[in-house]
């Protein structure tokens, strides 16, 4: 007994230490989860102002702008009468009386109610010509009952032709692809499938093109005369290093409307550009570079500039110039090492300085606005139009969704290869 | 750096078409921006060199007519406000981000930054449907509120930038010394953290002072704003006084933003020393 290992009785009492110590490590532990949970709680609390303001003052608009674009209740809700007789109509021919009968009521209703006008814009939107129509026969039917009523209706041409009841009938859908389809210039054949509008019609695909076609040459414009000067900033000493990148951030810093401004100027027919063409004997005539293509492509060129340099500038300054003398001491001729060595490189840089200048070139609205002329309106420029002058919202809402596709689609793909942090400039 | 010491004819040659295409490049990006500057001091009422004669005439049309005078005060009514809002927002948003067990922080980060990718047309649009119906439109609450959307995330960018060679510690040295959280961070972390914060200022009011697009759709004729001004007149007649306020705005611009970068890189130095 007197021979009791020391070992044999400390054995328990460590256990016992242990489980007590692991009780107290889980307590700690738990105390410790229970402080991080405290604070994730406060970060998540601290960042929830900002969150909500930008979910009320960005969030929530443009997600009710885009739910125009398949969402418009205006039709159905200033004819729900018809929208009831015609709900079981075949869509072919013409409907029977009760839905004449029907329509003329709903119409004098809207009469009543003030919101003739607003029933005629939509309508107009599917169905050209249908505004002035609607609104004169809303007009005759003041003075019509009953039979008068459906017999004015029966007798008009256009309320006796197919297609406006086709369209009527379409539009008491509320929930719709028509001006989804219209923003690509398409629509709902007869037989239910999807064709392209007639040429007569169709806009938004030339306008499209037309943005890309103005964004791409942006872009290389911007590659072509930003790529050597990044390069050179990326090689010459520290202080004069500067000195360029001052002039590179001078403009970058001057607000877009501005630097528009400055260009109307320059662009003027006695203008400075004009001047300078002049002298140098390019032109023998002063040329109209406002309200041109040209001139647009040139004003952008200078503002996006910067976007496309600084990214590919702060790729360069991290390419040591040693890698280059080694490929010229390998034996490569200048070309070849600048292929090889070079390009691969830098080629991040590029791609991220591209791709923002594309990206933001396709959002572009005040530029073309006070710089190009009527053929170079981009699509923002339309957006804007069918709110402040059409005052269509479904066609703004509708054009609106497939830019933000193609742009965020392209920000995706911005994002995936090259990281968010390559946003940050300077 | 460029030229090797034993350069070829073939590199100088290269060299020097580098420097004159850069040359030129250069001229393209500064002679648009300077241009309006010289003209805005012109006596004459046209945009042609040479000048008649130098006058500040239009300067005196900028700051002395009621009509540029209400858009400029607009102007900064709206711009304080939405530096105001959005550096204190943005600044706690920057805070909690920094915390790497902020919980969904790579889902946050994009939403934020969001404002700046989403075309500036689509944003007005939809804040004029939008504000119209909760009757926020063509109020200075409405324009302060969108501006502040499309400012925050760059304070929370600057601050972001600020905070992240912060020693965390020194907040739980803070508390242990029995500073209260508030007086922590009043005490500790604002004033380190301070050049990003004012630089993350700068940025916002310079995005709000410059912003027209979402001005042009939020505004009634009362609040319509400097750069509005401007954009109105480019559209109608083309006024000298235009070229007096671009230059007022791009003066005020660099100055601030000159300001900001300096801040900025100083706040980003302070915590690695």
């Amino acid at each position: 007994m007197s021979a009791l290992q020391p070992s044999e009785l400390d054995r328990p009492t460590l256990a016992r230490d242990r489980s007590a110590a692991d009780a107290e490590l889980i307590s700690v532990s738990a105390a410790l989860r229970r402080a991080e949970f405290g604070d994730r709680l406060r970060s998540l609390l601290l960042a929830t102002p900002l969150l909500v303001l930008l979910a009320l003052s960005f969030g929530i608009p443009i997600v009710l702008l885009l739910s125009r674009a398949a969402y418009d209740p205006t039709i159905a809700d200033a004819l729900p009468k018809t929208a009831a007789a015609l709900s079981g109509w075949s869509g072919q021919g013409l409907p029977g009386d009760d839905a004449f009968a029907a329509l003329a009521a709903d119409l004098k209703d809207n009469q009543v109610k003030g919101t003739a006008y607003e029933l005629a814009k939509s309508l107009n939107a599917r169905l050209p010509g249908a505004r002035s129509q609607i609104l004169k026969t809303v007009r005759r039917l003041e003075k019509a009952d009953g039979q008068a009523a459906l017999d004015a209706l029966k007798s008009a041409p256009f309320w006796s032709a197919p297609p406006t009841w086709t369209a009527i009938q379409s539009g008491t859908k509320s929930f719709t692809s028509f001006y989804l389809l219209s923003a690509l210039d398409l629509r709902w054949d007869a037989d239910g499938g999807i064709e392209r509008v007639p040429p007569e019609q169709a806009i938004f695909i030339q306008v499209f093109l037309r943005t890309f076609f103005v964004a791409a040459s942006v872009t290389l414009a911007t590659l072509i005369l930003g790529f050597p000067l990044a390069y050179l900033i990326a090689n010459v000493p520290k202080g004069l290093a500067a000195i360029l990148i001052v002039a590179v951030l001078l403009p970058f810093w001057t607000s877009i409307l501005v630097r528009t401004a400055a260009w109307t100027v320059l662009l003027q027919k006695f203008g400075l550009v004009n001047d300078f063409l002049l002298l140098i004997g390019v032109t023998s005539d002063r040329l109209d570079l406002m309200y041109s293509r040209i001139g647009l492509i040139i004003a952008m060129t200078h503002i996006q500039l910067p976007f496309t340099l600084l990214p590919i500038y702060s790729v360069m300054r991290t390419i040591p110039p040693s890698q280059m003398k080694a490929a010229y001491s390998l034996g490569a001729r200048p070309f070849t090492a600048f292929r090889r060595i070079y390009i691969p490189q830098v080629f991040p840089g590029v791609m991220a300085g591209c791709l923002l200048t594309f990206i933001l070139c396709l959002g572009y609205y005040i530029t073309p606005a006070l710089i190009g002329g009527a053929s170079d309106q981009l699509i923002s420029n339309f957006i804007a139009n069918y709110v402040n002058v059409e005052l269509n919202w479904e066609m703004a809402a509708a054009l609106s969704f497939i830019l933000l596709v193609f742009t965020l689609a392209l920000f995706g793909i911005f994002a995936r290869i090259l990281g968010l942090d390559r946003l940050k400039l300077v | 750096m460029l030229l090797s010491p034993y350069a070829t004819t073939g590199e100088r040659i290269r060299i020097t078409l580098l420097w004159l295409w850069c040359g030129l490049v250069i001229l393209f990006l500064l002679v648009p921006i300077l241009i309006p500057v010289p003209l805005s001091f012109n006596s004459g009422a046209f945009f042609i060199f040479p000048l008649e004669g130098l006058s500040t005439r239009w300067y005196e049309v900028v700051l002395g007519t009621q009509r540029w005078q209400s858009a400029i005060g607009n102007s900064l009514v709206i711009a304080l406000g939405t530096t105001l809002i959005a550096t204190t927002l943005g600044t706690l948003t920057a805070i909690a981000l920094s915390d790497e067990k902020f919980p969904g922080r790579r889902i946050v980060m994009p939403l934020l930054l969001s404002p700046l990718i989403v075309p500036v047309v689509i944003t007005a649009v939809g804040s004029y449907l939008f504000y119209a119906r909760v009757g926020l439109a063509s109020t200075y609450a409405g324009i302060i509120l969108a501006h502040t959307a499309l400012a925050s995330p760059f304070v929370v960018v600057t601050v972001g930038a600020s905070l992240t060679g912060f020693d965390r510690n020194l907040m739980r040295a803070a508390a242990i010394s029995g500073a209260r959280p508030l007086t922590a961070f009043f005490k500790v972390m604002l004033p380190l953290i301070l050049p990003g914060v004012l630089s993350g200022a700068a940025f916002a009011f310079v995005t709000s002072f410059d912003e027209v697009v979402v001005v042009q759709f939020l505004a009634s004729a009362s609040q319509r704003t400097m750069p509005l001004e401007m954009f109105i007149g480019l559209r109608e007649k083309l006024s000298p006084a235009i070229t007096a306020a671009a230059t007022l705005m791009m003066a005020l611009s660099i100055v601030l933003l000159v300001v900001a970068n300096i801040l900025s890189r100083r706040g980003r130095r302070v915590p690695n020393r």
